[in-house]
């Protein structure tokens, strides 16, 4: 670990390998972020994590440092622009944070939270998605994905299942199920996969737990997300 | 006698006076009067427009997800419906009884809302009505002219409501839209700080409490002319009361008595409610009137609230509020109160009730304790009910084997108020309109007559002698001839 790069001025020390966001994570450093997760090879979808490096805008979940790169991150310019990007997820979807059980859990609400985004600003969509409950143990709610791809990679590639994929594109883009009937009670998906706990807001929900939580004992709860360790989602 | 002014025989070439304040969170509410050239009254309705987009909004949804999200509803009384719904959703999981920490804990948060939501009422939206006059000069009218003139008693309701909201906040985790019931049980205890936190000012509590049903006692002893007859009508009365007999704001049977206090029926399980009421749809407004299916529209409809809670149970629990409640039922003689602003007392003597209950149950170690959760045989259909702060509410819920809502049916407080509403407008109509110019000072009477029963609009209401007021001479074939308009200030002006 002999290269650094600086981080808002901070010295960041990094090994071969490593990109901006992981080495910052390392360092104690938050770089807001929805579709990245430690665990899992970066997607680069959600823009979120964007920094300046050397001047030029760059996904910090994908790009790799230099010796001696500037790197900004907590500028007004980069968080107006990151506040935007939540805005658009939050009217594409159906957010209601004041009765989603996984309020206080989010990381959509904690990172809007911590960018200090005041209202969606932009129109609501308000798009027609029935929830899937078919599954006796876990209930799919599609009003709050924001097609970060985390649940496709962990049933892909950690579970060996391919239970979920995104279909469509652009605006129409959406996740699936890997069924016939397009249903989850007819895949192989258990509540012991991976994919059953990565989900970074609330769609993939434990049945029957509700608001178990009492407020004041959630995640972010105790901390705003740019203090909470990694990992963050915790098993549910 | 007020009934036939629900609908005029003659509404043409009448002049129609509307109070028509602006919507509010659970609704809208106006006042339409139709008067003749004399001013005499032909016909007057209160319109409530309800909201029910709710029980469509929640089918489809898990039933875990109820208990909070119906507390969108209301912004005025969200923890009795987040009560009502999870004591139905109780059913679905099978916790027909739940732990004794979860049903203290619930108790007490309901107690809390009691508390606030009543000190609200008669604090800031009664007292200046009853404490100025009810046409006294309305920029004194208000809030803010009881601060001035009576600053303890403005100070009190502010304090007393504050405690409530604290109660709710240890119980459900926040004032407003917690989370402390769920299906089941509840999510937390109280820990020793949260209970010592309270215990420090709930002697006080009580005290105020105690005060202010005094205060409003005084009122109908100095001017028991005014207090008796002011929009009076008989009514039929119903609420949930204990398994003894006695007040229970959160958990009993129903019990209903007849205009002169005979018992109709009593012991019916809540579960059965759609045996015993049924709605009845009018073409003229959007909120329906409930009935007692026993007696028919005509004879069938009924009262909640406040004034048929206390004349409904046979004892109170606690010793400061049976007193209260004796001296009342001594007020009234042998026939029940049914002078609406026998509601005000009613709901200072519930107050009370609620603080002293507080202060029981923070003296039990069961609201510390930490088996939270009960449950059994899972089950497919849940009633829910409630003594909220403004009457019985009613929930229901059919939920299907993969867990989602399929039937939501709710009647609220103020719909089961609806018709006794309109009577009490139309009585006030006639004591006082009838005959008169239409003023300001006049048109607050009706709107006084409203608030006694703090109808979920309470807010919308207690505004309304702020909003702008339009007054129509219509002729025969319902055209405008001319209009009188009251601004903000309360200076009426005509165009023709
Ligand atoms: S379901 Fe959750 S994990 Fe999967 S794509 Fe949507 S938001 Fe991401
Ligand atoms: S976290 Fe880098 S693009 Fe989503």
């Amino acid at each position: 670990m002999d290269n650094t790069f600086t981080l808002d001025g901070k010295s960041i020390p990094y090994s071969e390998g490593q990109t901006i966001i992981q080495a910052a994570i390392a360092a104690g450093e938050y770089i807001p972020h929805l579709c990245f997760n430690p665990e899992f090879k970066p997607h680069g979808s959600c823009k979120l994590c964007t920094v300046k490096a050397n001047g030029r805008q760059t996904a910090s979940c994908t790009q790799q440092p230099q010796p001696g790169m500037v790197v900004e991150s907590d500028t007004k310019e980069l968080n107006d622009e990151r506040r935007v990007l939540l805005q658009m997820l939050f009217v594409e979807g159906n957010h209601f944070c004041p009765s989603c059980e996984k309020s206080g859990n989010c990381q959509l609400q904690a990172t809007a939270y911590e960018l200090e985004m005041m209202s969606p600003h932009f129109d609501q969509f308000f798009p027609d998605r029935p929830v899937d409950a078919t599954h006796s143990e876990y209930l799919l709610d599609f009003n709050r994905c924001i097609l970060c791809s985390l649940c496709v990679r962990a049933s892909r590639d950690v579970d060996g299942k391919n239970v979920f994929a995104l279909s469509g594109r652009g605006i129409k883009s959406h996740l699936i199920v890997n069924a016939k009937s397009g249903n989850l009670v007819d895949t192989d998906f258990s509540g012991d996969d991976k994919a059953a706990h990565v989900c970074p807001v609330g769609v993939i929900i434990k049945k029957r737990v509700g608001f178990a939580i009492p407020i004041g004992r959630r995640t972010f709860d105790e901390h705003p997300i740019s203090a909470t360790p990694h990992p963050i989602v915790k098993g549910a | 006698m007020s009934a036939s002014l629900e609908t005029a025989v003659h509404p043409e070439n009448l002049r129609r006076v509307v109070i028509d304040p602006v919507s509010r969170v659970e609704g809208h509410g106006k006042v339409t009067i139709l008067l003749d050239d004399k001013n005499k009254v032909h016909q007057v309705r209160l319109h409530i427009v309800e909201f029910r987009g709710f029980e469509k909004f929640i089918q489809g949804r898990p039933y875990w997800e109820v208990p909070v999200m119906v507390q969108r509803l209301c912004g005025i009384c969200p923890v009795s419906h987040h009560l009502a719904a999870s004591k139905a959703l109780d059913h679905i999981v099978g916790a027909i009884h739940l732990t004794p920490t979860a049903e203290k804990m619930r108790r007490l948060m309901h107690y809390g809302q009691i508390l606030q939501s009543h000190a609200l009422h008669f604090f800031h939206l009664s007292s200046p009505d009853l404490l100025f006059g009810f046409d006294s000069d309305m920029s004194k009218r208000n809030i803010i002219g009881v601060a001035e003139k009576h600053p303890d008693t403005a100070k009190r309701g502010i304090l007393l409501r504050k405690f409530g909201q604290e109660v709710i906040r240890h119980t459900a985790g926040k004032r407003i839209h917690g989370t402390g019931a769920v299906p089941g049980g509840v999510n937390k205890s109280l820990s020793i700080a949260e209970r010592d936190e309270l215990l420090n000012d709930i002697y006080q509590i009580v005290s105020w409490s105690r005060d202010a049903v005094h205060l409003v006692k005084d009122m109908h002893h100095q001017n028991p002319e005014l207090y008796n007859s002011f929009g009076s009508f008989r009514a039929n009365y119903m609420s949930i009361v204990g398994l003894d007999g006695g007040m229970d704001l959160y958990h009993g049977q129903l019990r209903g008595r007849d205009e002169s206090g005979n018992i109709i029926f009593d012991g019916v399980d809540y579960q059965n409610y759609s045996q015993l009421i049924a709605e009845e749809v009018k073409n003229w407004s959007y909120m329906k009137f409930p009935y007692l299916k026993s007696l028919g529209t005509e004879k069938g409809w009924y009262r909640v609230g406040p004034l048929s809670r206390v004349q409904n149970c046979d004892f109170i629990s606690t010793p400061l509020a049976e007193v209260e409640r004796r001296d009342f039922a001594a007020f009234s003689g042998v026939m029940p109160m049914h002078a609406p602003l026998g509601y005000h007392w009613a709901r200072m003597i519930e107050m009370l009730h609620a603080a002293e209950m507080i202060k029981e149950l923070l003296h039990d170690d069961d609201i510390m304790g930490d088996d939270l959760m009960a449950k059994g045989e899972r089950g497919n259909e849940g009633v829910g009910v409630i003594e909220a702060p403004r009457g019985t509410l009613i929930h229901h819920y059919r939920v299907d084997e993969n867990d989602l809502v399929t039937m939501c049916n709710l009647i609220v407080s103020t719909t089961h108020n609806n018709q006794a509403m309109n009577e009490a407008v139309r009585r006030v109509a006639q004591q006082y309109l009838q005959g008169h110019e239409v003023t300001e000072g006049l048109l607050n009477h009706i709107e006084v007559a409203i608030r006694a029963f703090d109808p979920c609009l309470s807010c919308a209401t207690h505004a309304l002698g702020k909003m702008p007021l339009q007054v129509e001479l219509l002729n025969g074939a319902g055209e405008q001839l001319s209009t009188m308009s009251r601004s903000n200030n309360g200076s009426i002006c005509a165009e023709v």
